[in-house]
């Protein structure tokens, strides 16, 4: 289904355009750029709505497509679209543009119109990837949204920004230029650099290794993966809470995407023959980084820790349906694996977001992320409390919220592939109760520990505002997520197909 | 010689009769109507442009139209070349004004010495013929000698110009040595004539094969290749800024045209020989160039090697010797041309009185002094980055899928990782501007049409980037 109008891309360009007015409004009137900027982001995301009204979740087409040419020399084209996939991570993208704006408004008083171009470009570059299905127009926008970021960490950053910033950026980089010469030997096999035609190219085994290793390098560094984790806590850490958020709820979710869109069709032989790598590294993150996060004293830290496990369930659910398929030829499970995956991405972009922001409205009021410095919070703020109580739960995969539907979707769908991959997977469940209970009890519970803390001051109501969206958010998932499903279950079910059916030529 | 040939050469014509025009003009004008050597210089370039891009009648026929007993070529490739040659010629003319008046520099010498090194460009650009080439590459290194020599009390500058004139008169040597042996081995002159015979006797004439090497030599020379690099860093550091700006800029357009002359257009058939060659120092290149940078402290410097490795990238197009490949190159060479002139007018706004920044560090929290100032410094340096949609990523793109597609999968492996490094140093650049805090607060003030023209330069390198089909299309289209 196409619509006359190109929604698309006014989703990209509408906050490119917004970012422009945004700068010329000046430092001197900041007031005037933070509105200007929630009004550009609000109507992009009323826009975007459109997405999922418009959307046909009975095929597993690209739909809201558009096609122009860009670089008739090279076959390379403007070439947007959605499916079940993208779409719900595009409308992610939107919220949080929202959100971040708000987030940051009375916080930020140095430079603010830079602050909210910033955030405008990121999110326009951001809804480019999930909508390009060109490949070389995918990379344009992967790499553009590092600027923005890179700007935000270094210039309104914490004490050890640049070093954080400079981490981020070459990390990601370096990632991403092994995938551009996968793109480019792509291209020059196929004539084309349209992705969808990449899905049907046969490749043989070697060409198909050697790319899907230059991609999981790019998408190992983005989701991140364990050992090339390391960037994210740094950039957690010392970025303002809107680029926490931003980076946790929607950013991640570009390495996630990219092995659905990239390494799981183009190159399913060996995807297939190289699960166990992906799947040992899911693994790892799993375990190893649950109890990494134990021991943190950071919160930031902390939640950044626990959102490399969570990707490591997305992970594991999109790669487990290689040994389903092979233990049983019907791939019973497949399906709620990949499901599974789409719905902890989604999930997790709530609830790492509102827990940065609740991190953010501590650090707001006390200048300190270190866990040791609180105790006794409920006391002082019992409105604040419940929601970030919420939100921990949320985190530690507590049913009737969003982050029990994705875990539980991955675990039961790693039993139908061998019992001690779930046995790990279920590590999870443990250490991420563990690791969240331990910091609510520190964090919120107990006496006032000190005078810092007994003077804390309840949420107002734009922290209320925020709070709620993500809440309702969160609990809508978990009570109901079939909607979010259905949306995605017949591209899910392409995408098995795909890579069920070997290319080898 | 008759008309016909005359009209061929327009363009050449023009540049050369306000050359000598200027010369005179200068006599004649008081000190303070200077501005009027400058505005001619601007209207000569523009004017060139118009008459070049008018074409020929021949050229729309056949592609290419021959001059002067087939010593001059004219065609796509070297009008598309002058034509950006002009654009860069403006730019270090703006670039440079406020600079050289303070410096006490602002007399005829400059423009004329620049527009006779144009002119040896131009004449290069056209070459059919050996001694063309070297015509052509004499008149505008013997130019661009004088102009590093301009400030004449200033020990780093005429330090640099003797360096440069010593290495670049060696490297001509080398030239004319390699000439002969062409000579000898194929008995022609004419770059025609050389490929037929070429093609006949292959590589095994060890004769042939010794003369391109020599001529390999040369052209790294004036690339700026390592090994053949040495003068670059002291001459960026020593000579006038704006001289460094020209220098950094227009010549390495002449520069990718002699190698296009002399490698494709003549020795075609020794590919499997030239491209050996430049894979050794486009691969020291792109290596030395960026690791080297990353150790720089001086702003001049670090460009210095910077360009060392972009000249890396433009052989990585040029080596894998099909179309496609050349026109990456010379996508390459131009938008870098463009890109250096942006960044060096940066810096010499930055190194002009009443600044005085020559390190890195003066340029500490310049989006705090110049917001404008730092997001156009900013823009110059992402792009020598490669990081999309800036021009420079779609150079390297191009560059990059030519070397794959040559099957050298390796270079590209290596040259991507050393771009990541590269990127380092350029972030660095954003990191002192955005992130460190101003040592001194005060604003700095930008002349308007200083700030109208940077300005274009920088939204050229995104417009460039995003609308980059008509100039890949162009560079595509006249190999």
């Amino acid at each position: 289904m196409t619509t006359s109008l190109p929604l698309l891309s006014i989703l990209i360009w509408l906050p490119l355009l917004g970012a422009v007015v945004v700068l010329l409004a000046g430092n001197q009137r900041p007031a005037l750029a933070r509105w200007l900027a929630l009004l550009v982001a609000s109507v992009t995301l009323l826009l975007s709505l459109q997405l999922w009204t418009g959307f046909d979740s009975t095929t597993a087409a690209m739909q809201f497509t558009e096609l122009k040419a860009w670089i008739p020399v090279f076959n390379v084209n403007y070439h947007l679209g959605v499916d079940g996939f993208s779409m719900p991570l595009i409308l992610l993208t939107t919220i949080f543009g929202v959100l971040v704006i708000v987030a940051g408004w009375e916080v930020i008083k140095d430079r603010v119109h830079q602050y909210m171009a910033a955030f405008l470009v990121l999110q326009a570059a951001l809804t480019g990837v999930f909508a390009a299905l060109d490949g070389l127009l995918f990379y344009v926008f992967f790499e553009a949204m590092l600027v923005p970021m890179f700007l935000l960490i270094g210039v309104w950053g914490g004490p050890n920004r640049v070093y954080a910033a400079v981490k981020f950026f070459l990390y990601t980089f370096l990632g991403s230029v092994f995938m551009l010469i996968g793109l480019i030997y792509l291209y020059l096999q196929s004539g084309s650099f349209n992705i969808l035609e990449w899905h049907d190219l046969g490749l043989s085994m070697t060409e198909q290794k050697w790319i899907f290793l230059g991609m999981l390098a790019a998408f190992a560094v983005k989701i991140p993966m364990w050992p090339v984790h390391t960037w994210l806590p740094d950039a957690h850490v010392e970025a303002p809470t809107g680029g926490s958020i931003i980076l946790a709820a929607v950013m991640l979710k570009v390495g996630g995407y990219g092995f659905i869109r990239f390494s799981l069709p183009i190159t399913p032989d060996a995807s297939n023959m190289l699960d166990w790598v992906v799947i040992g590294l899911s693994l790892i993150a799993v375990v190893y980084i649950g109890f990494v996060a134990l021991v943190q004293t950071d919160m930031k830290k902390l939640i950044a820790y626990s959102s490399i496990t969570h990707m490591g369930f997305v992970t594991l659910g999109l790669f487990i349906a290689f040994s389903i398929f092979r233990a049983s030829p019907d791939g019973f499970g497949a399906a709620m694996g990949v499901e599974g995956a789409m719905m902890q991405m989604i999930s997790h972009g709530f609830i790492s977001g509102a827990l940065f922001f609740v991190v953010g409205v501590l650090y707001d009021r006390m200048h300190s992320r270190d866990i040791a410095d609180y105790g006794g919070v409920a006391n002082v703020m019992p409105w604040f409390t419940m929601f970030a109580v919420l939100f921990f739960m949320a985190n530690a995969g507590l049913p009737g919220t969003s982050g029990f539907v994705g875990e539980f979707m991955v675990i039961l769908a790693s039993f139908n592939a061998s019992i001690w991959i779930a046995f790990f997977a279920t590590f999870t469940l443990i250490l991420g109760a563990a690791y969240n209970l331990w910091l609510v009890k520190r964090v919120f519970f107990g006496e006032v520990k000190n005078e810092n803390v007994s003077r804390l001051r309840d949420i107002n109501s734009r922290e209320v505002f925020i709070l709620t969206v993500l809440a309702v958010a969160v609990l809508t998932i978990g009570l109901y997520p079939q909607p979010l499903l259905n949306v995605m279950h017949v591209s899910v079910e392409h995408l098995l197909q795909q890579i069920t059916q070997t290319k080898i030529i | 010689m008759n008309l016909q040939d005359l009209q061929i050469v327009a363009p050449e014509l023009i540049v050369l009769i306000m050359a000598c025009s200027l010369l005179m003009l200068d006599l004649f004008l008081s000190p303070q109507r200077r501005g009027i050597l400058h505005l001619v210089s601007i209207l000569t370039m523009a004017l060139a442009a118009i008459i070049t891009l008018r074409g020929h009648p021949a050229l729309e026929a056949t592609g290419t139209v021959m001059a002067f007993a087939d010593t001059v070529i004219r065609d796509g490739m070297g009008d598309l070349l002058k034509v950006f040659a002009y654009l860069t010629m403006i730019l270090v003319f703006v670039y440079s004004r406020h600079y050289l008046k303070q410096f006490n520099m602002y007399r005829g010498e400059f423009y004329s010495l620049a527009m006779f090194a144009l002119l040896g460009a131009m004449v290069l650009i056209s070459a059919a013929n050996l001694i063309t080439v070297y015509m052509g590459l004499e008149l505008m290194a013997l130019s661009l000698y004088a102009m590093v020599a301009l400030k004449r009390d200033d020990r780093r500058s005429s330090e640099a110009a003797m360096k440069y004139f010593i290495l670049g008169s060696m490297a001509s040597g080398f030239l004319l040595y390699g000439m002969s042996m062409v000579y000898g081995a194929t008995g022609s002159l004419q770059i025609s004539e050389i490929s037929i015979a070429a093609a006949e006797q292959g590589s095994d004439n060890m004769i042939l094969v010794f003369g391109l090497i020599f001529m390999v030599v040369a052209m790294a020379f004036k690339f700026g290749l390592v090994p053949f690099h040495m003068w670059v860093p002291d001459l960026y550091e020593g000579a006038p800024a704006p001289v460094v700006l020209f220098i950094s800029s227009m010549p390495k357009l002449a520069a990718f045209a002699m190698a296009i002359r002399l490698l494709q257009d003549g020795l075609s058939s020794l590919h499997h020989d030239w491209q050996g060659m430049l894979i050794v120092v486009a691969v020291l290149s792109i290596v030395l160039g960026n690791l080297a940078a990353l150790a720089q402290q001086n702003i001049k410097r670090m460009l210095a090697y910077s360009t060392i490795s972009h000249m890396g990238f433009v052989m990585l197009g040029l080596l894998s010797g099909t179309a496609a490949g050349f026109g990456a190159s010379m996508f390459y060479v131009i938008t870098y041309a463009l890109m250096s002139a942006g960044a060096f007018g940066v810096v010499i706004f930055m190194s002009s009185k009443g600044v005085e920044a020559e390190n890195l560090s003066d340029y500490r929290g310049m989006n705090q002094r110049n917001p404008w100032f730092a997001a156009m410094f900013a823009a110059f340096m992402l792009s020598m980055a490669g990081i999309p949609v800036f021009v420079g990523f779609f150079a390297k793109w191009l560059v990059i899928q030519a070397v794959v597609d040559a099957g050298l999968i390796w270079l590209a492996l290596l040259a991507v990782v050393f771009s990541v490094i590269g990127g380092y140093y350029y972030l660095r650049v954003i990191k002192i501007m955005y992130f460190d805090k101003a040592k001194d607060e005060t604003p700095i003030q930008v002349p308007s049409d200083f700030r109208a023209v940077l300005s274009v330069n920088a939204l050229l390198m995104l417009v460039l980037g995003i609308f980059s089909a008509p100039l890949i299309a162009a560079c595509m289209a006249v190999f």
